[in-house]
């Protein structure tokens, strides 16, 4: 087993004293890939904004428990949450590229975070083009609109945009949810390729994709950790019935 | 997932319901051809009916048909309906299964062959007695493993695996037994080397009928048991009654 490079400790979350999340534990390992599974409203989106602490700021939300992060409680006073975002980059399910060209989407989160040399910010804009497996297809456009791109390109310019600041983790909310199944592909081998590099947490609702892409299965249901596993095994073999019924498409 | 087996209507597809079922019924008749064609087999021989045994043979295209026509159906649910977990496993086992099937149905079909060139030769050769004996107990076998395909129980699937042993000794003791007819009387030969391919061919139907009993175990556990023994077969089952002679053969994978 891979060192755990987040530790989710008893975390619990409601929103205006409604239960979202309920005593969540769970280890996500370094350099794999773990997807999370489950029925709409179960609290998958709300767990990966935990751990980015985009909660925070949202009114009645009540969180209780510990992330950590390289054993590094993030929910402690002193930690930097510009720091935690940072290190954790986050794709949501519909591509957001911001209205300017694809060059200034790819460096706009380093002249946020004060780099100003052009040719260090060219390099990182191709080293993250390239990572996203996007910079053949626009290496001679760079100057274009990057709405201009279709919606498989726009999806993969994000995935270079949270590249470029060099996280250690990447979560991915749906990212090909809406895509047409070359896109989505393209996207899914992304994947399996940035795991050498990143630490990934992939929610979707696509469980064959689930199947396909990541190493580690956990599958949550209102607001639980029902079960997690090796995901050869949660897909051939699951212990319990909830999680069979899910991933079989059965009433539960 | 032991209390799966209303499950296949509990899919949230009703189609995808019909197909599970579908297939599942499908192979239940089709064991039950197969299960004609070798008491058909057997007793064609022991009884020299050559009708019968022409009867038994033409069953054979039927079953061959059926393997392609479910095995036709499974591909095409894994293609559109990309199963997971029990019905993966069910699919994988069915597939499996009708395979098995038919090759006992071949095996059936080359007893029969077997009892036409016995009759057309005009000898009555030794060792019915031994064929009688072997076959009940595949046959028997066959039916049980059916039973529990249909019942998903999985005690009787061990019971089926293990009875294999039991063939498996039959078959070595009849062979002795064979050798010494021939010896004695070596005008004997090619009528008795008739009765020893039977023997070969039941020998056979067990270990197929061994294997859909591994099918099954399969398909409810989630274990895969093939090549494995007895013993480490009821450990995957937690079945903890004492062990018997068979249970611990070190042979029996």
């Amino acid at each position: 087993m891979t060192p755990a490079k987040i530790e989710i400790e008893n975390l619990s979350l409601t929103f205006a004293d409604r239960q979202v999340l309920n005593q969540i534990n769970l280890n996500i390992p370094a350099n794999q890939v773990t997807a999370l599974i489950g029925a709409s409203g179960c609290g998958k989106s709300t767990l990966l904004k935990c751990i980015n602490r985009l909660n925070d700021l949202k009114p009645q939300c009540d969180i209780d428990g510990a992330i950590r992060i390289d054993h590094e409680d993030i929910y402690q006073k002193s930690y930097d949450v510009t720091d935690l975002r940072r290190k954790v980059g986050m794709v949501f399910q519909v591509p957001n590229p911001f209205p300017t060209s694809i060059y200034e989407n790819v460096v706009f989160g380093l002249k946020l975070l004060g780099v100003r040399k052009r040719h260090h910010l060219h390099e990182a804009a191709e080293k993250s083009l390239r990572q996203a497996a996007l910079w053949d297809e626009v290496k001679d456009q760079l100057n274009q609109n990057a709405l201009q791109l279709s919606g498989g390109q726009q999806q993969r310019l994000v995935i270079a945009r949270a590249l470029a600041v060099e996280p250690n983790i990447l979560m991915l909310d749906e990212p090909a949810s809406a895509l047409d199944p070359i896109s989505t592909l393209k996207i899914e081998e992304l994947i399996t390729e940035l795991k050498q590099t990143y630490t990934i947490l992939l929610v979707t609702h696509n469980m064959h994709q689930a199947a396909r892409v990541s190493d580690f299965t956990a599958f949550l249901d209102q607001g639980r950790i029902m079960e997690t596993g090796q995901t050869r095994d949660i897909f051939t073999n699951p212990r319990r019935k909830a999680t069979e019924d899910y991933i079989t498409g059965r009433y539960a | 997932m032991h209390d799966a087996m209303e499950g296949f209507s509990r899919h949230i597809s009703q189609q995808f319901n019909h197909e599970l079922e579908g297939i599942r019924t499908e192979m239940l008749a089709m064991g039950g051809i197969v299960e004609r064609q070798v008491h058909d087999a057997i007793t064609a021989l022991t009884k020299n009916d050559i009708q019968l045994a022409e009867e038994s043979k033409r069953l054979d295209q039927q079953t061959n048909q059926m393997e392609l026509s479910i095995d036709d159906q499974c591909t095409k649910m894994i293609a559109i309906r990309q199963p997971t977990a029990s019905d993966l496993r069910l699919i994988v086992s069915i597939s499996r299964s009708v395979s098995d099937l038919e090759r006992i149905g071949d095996e059936a079909s080359r007893i029969c062959k077997h009892a036409i060139d016995i009759y057309n030769s005009g000898e009555n050769p030794k060792g019915y007695h031994e064929a009688r004996h072997i076959g009940a107990l595949v046959s028997g076998m066959i039916n049980d493993v059916l039973t529990a395909f249909a019942r998903r129980d999985l005690a009787m699937a061990y019971r089926v695996a293990k009875q294999d042993i039991r063939v498996d000794t039959e078959y070595r003791t009849a062979m002795r037994t064979l050798v010494t007819y021939m010896m004695e009387d070596p005008a004997s030969i090619s009528g008795v080397l008739n009765v020893m391919w039977v023997l070969r061919s039941l020998e056979r139907i067990g270990d197929h009928a061994r294997n859909l009993a591994e099918h099954l175990i399969y398909q409810v556990s989630g274990t895969d048991v093939r090549h494995q023994t007895l013993k480490s077969i009821k450990q995957t089952l937690r079945d903890d009654s004492p062990d018997d002679e068979d249970d611990l053969n070190p042979n029996s994978e």
